[in-house]
């Protein structure tokens, strides 16, 4: 094809690279700003405390300025009914990070920011000052036992805590940068091993991890055998007519239903249509609590597998199309039958496209979260619906996922703020799920290819 | 067998053909054969025998049927259903379209060598093995020896001898036909069919494959197709001259090289025409 002229071929490639770069640029800046805030949220900050020019007293993580005003992240819901707080520049007297100061995260009530001014042992002897905190030490280390601590806020406000309710708690202030690294580390891992706590907005996601990869493959395990033999069917075994060309333009076209739409069609059809048809076959006792009649793992699998299908198909087609009409002539006027031929022949040379189309389908997969939210996702479900518990396999538990946990930090937990570097993580956290089940689909793929190698060259 | 053994006595009804042999002899017997693509005529009427263990040459201009002609005698036509066919193809006197034929087994019977060699994506030794395995032979020594077989017959074994499980398709162009010869061996068929088999090939490759054909004749019916026809010259027993779907002339080969009957014939072959 000839590029109509517009000045010369400078402009061109001066155009279409710049494209590329702002491509890349808008990808790059995603990634960046995703992962900076993710992973800056379990970084220790210093707990600033600030005298104001009127006496009062405010002890908080900066996060942030605007227009003369600093804001702090002071914690302590229940003793100021907030955790923001916006401070006036000018108004700071002073600026200290005093090393007394603890940073607590609370069952409950979410963190705390103040000092430690005593603790209770089983015994119920009290101990003060520095060896309430050695003692303290060695029980969050598990050296020792300790049943309350009593607290203090920076304005003087008493507070007990049962040490049970303590999930974690550091003295940042006092961490030098290789403490800091380790709590560092440690955060993340808690983020990744353990369940929400705290209404979401604490805690790690877990489950949500779990339920997005177990829903993936069950996905997987459902749509590639379908559209496989789908494609198959179209490109092997159908008379290629107009019937055939209209069934496979109604496949490409399903690519491009909105996916919500999926999710009502799995809901009426899945959920009641079919789970309420089981329920009344199998679960009669249960009713009228409905054991498939709800959303749950299976019916979300469902639908995304038939989301995904025309995904399968379209590239195991594009695979079969490209297999050489003379390899399967050559198998054929050998003595095999179009079976053998499509065994031996074509199905091994497809198998890269077949994987590619299954790449495809995870990845969008992973992603979507709008008719999840119709079949089976739930804002909390901390159980994993994989346990040593008869069958095993829960496939009609409701089940966390990724991406509908970003959307309901963001926007639907109690303090949605408080939970923005949480958005960010997870969302880190899901483009990293995405590239981890990509990456092993592409490895797997590039195994096949390299016994092909010669054909992808010739 | 040799121009000599050819009797007067046409029983055929081809307007064209001089060959005649009496039919206890004829391998192929097609009979007033037409073929069409989507409608399109592509054979008309045509009506020739081919004699077993011998060299037959189908030449002609491109597009002259020769190819259609060669792929309707192991039923290859049968995956597009956009063709058309009447009349009739006995071989060794049985009606290959017959209901009770199996196709697969046709197949086997009469291998096919395509233009462009085309080995599977596979070891040399599964290439050769694979018709052999869908026979059901599973026994490591019985494939070994068909595999070692095969590929002596096509020439090829002291040339890959040495790593029988390296790719097909790390061989040169030339070796890669003579694998699919090998291949096509393997499977013991009656008839070797050959479309253009040197084509794409060089000039020393080339030799080789002709040489190939010529000493396999012993062994079995071939079929050859090309456009060169000092090839025809060279390996065929009997030549048949196609143009526009029928057939011109169909004589023992150093009869229409050096005496052609029709002047298309000689035009064609001196050069002049197509």
């Amino acid at each position: 094809m000839k590029i109509p002229r517009v000045g010369g071929d400078g402009v061109w490639r001066w155009l279409s690279g710049a494209c590329v770069a702002l491509s890349l640029l808008a990808v790059v800046a995603l990634l960046t700003l995703v992962v900076t805030r993710g992973l800056a949220h379990f970084w220790p900050n210093d707990i600033e405390q600030l005298t104001l020019d009127d006496g009062q007293r405010v002890a908080g993580i900066a996060r942030g300025s605007e227009a003369g005003e600093r804001r702090y992240f002071t914690a302590n819901r229940d003793l100021d009914g907030q955790v923001w707080r916006w401070v006036e520049t000018q108004a700071i007297e002073t600026r200290e990070t005093p090393p007394d100061l603890l940073y607590a995260e609370r069952r409950g009530w979410g963190p705390f920011i103040g000092r430690l001014t005593a603790v209770t042992t089983p015994t119920g002897e009290r101990l003060q000052g520095d060896e309430a905190e050695r003692r303290l030490r060695r029980a969050l280390v598990g050296d020792a036992e300790v049943t309350t601590l009593h607290l203090r806020n920076v304005e003087g406000r008493e507070l007990r805590v049962a040490f049970a309710q303590v999930e974690s708690l550091s003295w940042p202030n006092r961490m030098d940068i290789g403490d800091k690294l380790a709590a560092w580390g440690y955060g993340v891992w808690r983020f990744l091993s353990e369940a929400p706590s705290d209404g979401n907005t604490g805690g790690g996601v877990w489950p949500a991890i779990f339920g997005t990869l177990l829903m993936v493959m069950l996905m997987s395990l459902v749509v590639t055998p379908f559209g496989v033999l789908a494609a198959l069917y179209l490109n092997e075994v159908a008379r290629q007519g107009p019937l055939t060309r209209l069934v496979r333009i109604a496949v490409r076209n399903l690519a491009g239903v909105p996916s919500i739409v999926y999710g009502v069609f799995g809901l009426g059809v899945f959920v009641y249509g079919l789970g309420g048809r089981l329920d009344s076959w199998f679960f009669a006792e249960r009713l009228p609590s409905p054991t498939f009649g709800t959303g749950g793992l299976l019916w979300a699998s469902l639908t995304l597998a038939l989301l995904t299908l025309p995904v399968v198909i379209v590239a195991t087609e594009e695979g079969l199309a490209r297999v050489p009409g003379s390899l399967r002539e050559g198998s054929l006027a050998l003595g095999a039958t179009r079976f053998e031929t499509l065994r031996r022949v074509v199905v091994p040379m497809a198998l890269p496209s077949m994987l590619t189309g299954v790449i495809l389908a995870v990845a969008r997969a992973a992603g979507e979260v709008a008719p999840l939210m119709l079949v089976g996702v739930a804002k909390l479900a901390p159980e994993i619906p994989l346990n040593g518990e008869f069958p095993y396999l829960h496939l009609d538990s409701k089940f966390m996922h990724l991406g509908y946990h970003v959307f309901d930090l963001g926007f639907a937990s109690r303090d949605t703020e408080a939970a923005m570097p949480l958005v960010y993580a997870t969302a880190t956290l899901l483009v990293i799920v995405i590239v981890v089940l990509n990456l092993t689909a592409i490895i797997l793929r590039h195994h096949l290819r390299a016994r092909h190698r010669a054909l992808e060259h010739s | 067998m040799s121009a000599a053994s050819f009797s007067a006595a046409g029983t055929q009804r081809v307007s064209a053909a001089v060959v005649d042999f009496p039919s206890t002899s004829s391998c192929f017997d097609i009979e007033a054969l037409s073929l069409a693509y989507e409608g399109t005529p592509a054979l008309c009427d045509l009506t020739l025998r081919v004699p077993r263990h011998c060299v037959t040459a189908f030449i002609g201009p491109s597009g002259c049927g020769k190819s259609t002609l060669l792929r309707s005698l192991n039923r290859l036509h049968d995956l597009n259903d956009q063709v058309t066919r009447k009349g009739c193809i006995r071989l060794e006197g049985q009606d290959v379209h017959a209901r009770d034929v199996d196709v697969a087994e046709l197949r086997r019977r009469v291998g096919m060598v395509f233009q462009t060699p085309n080995p599977f994506p596979m070891s040399i030794y599964e290439n050769v093995a694979y018709g052999v395995r869908l026979q059901g032979v599973k026994r490591k020594r019985e494939l070994d020896d068909i595999v070692e077989w095969a590929l002596q017959s096509a020439a090829l074994w002291e040339e890959v001898k040495a790593d029988l499980h390296a790719s097909a398709w790390t061989l040169s162009g030339g070796q890669q036909q003579r694998l699919v010869i090998a291949r096509t061996l393997a499977v013991r068929p009656d008839v070797l069919l050959l479309d253009e088999p040197a084509s794409a090939l060089d000039p020393i490759s080339t030799l080789k494959i002709e040489e190939l054909i010529r000493g396999l004749k012993s062994q079995l019916t071939l079929i050859l197709v090309t456009h060169n026809m000092q090839q025809a010259a060279r390996v065929s027993d009997y030549t048949a001259f196609l143009h526009a779907g029928e057939l011109v002339e169909y004589a023992p080969t150093d009869t229409l090289f050096t005496n052609p009957r029709l002047r298309r014939t000689e035009d064609y072959i001196t050069g002049r025409v197509g």
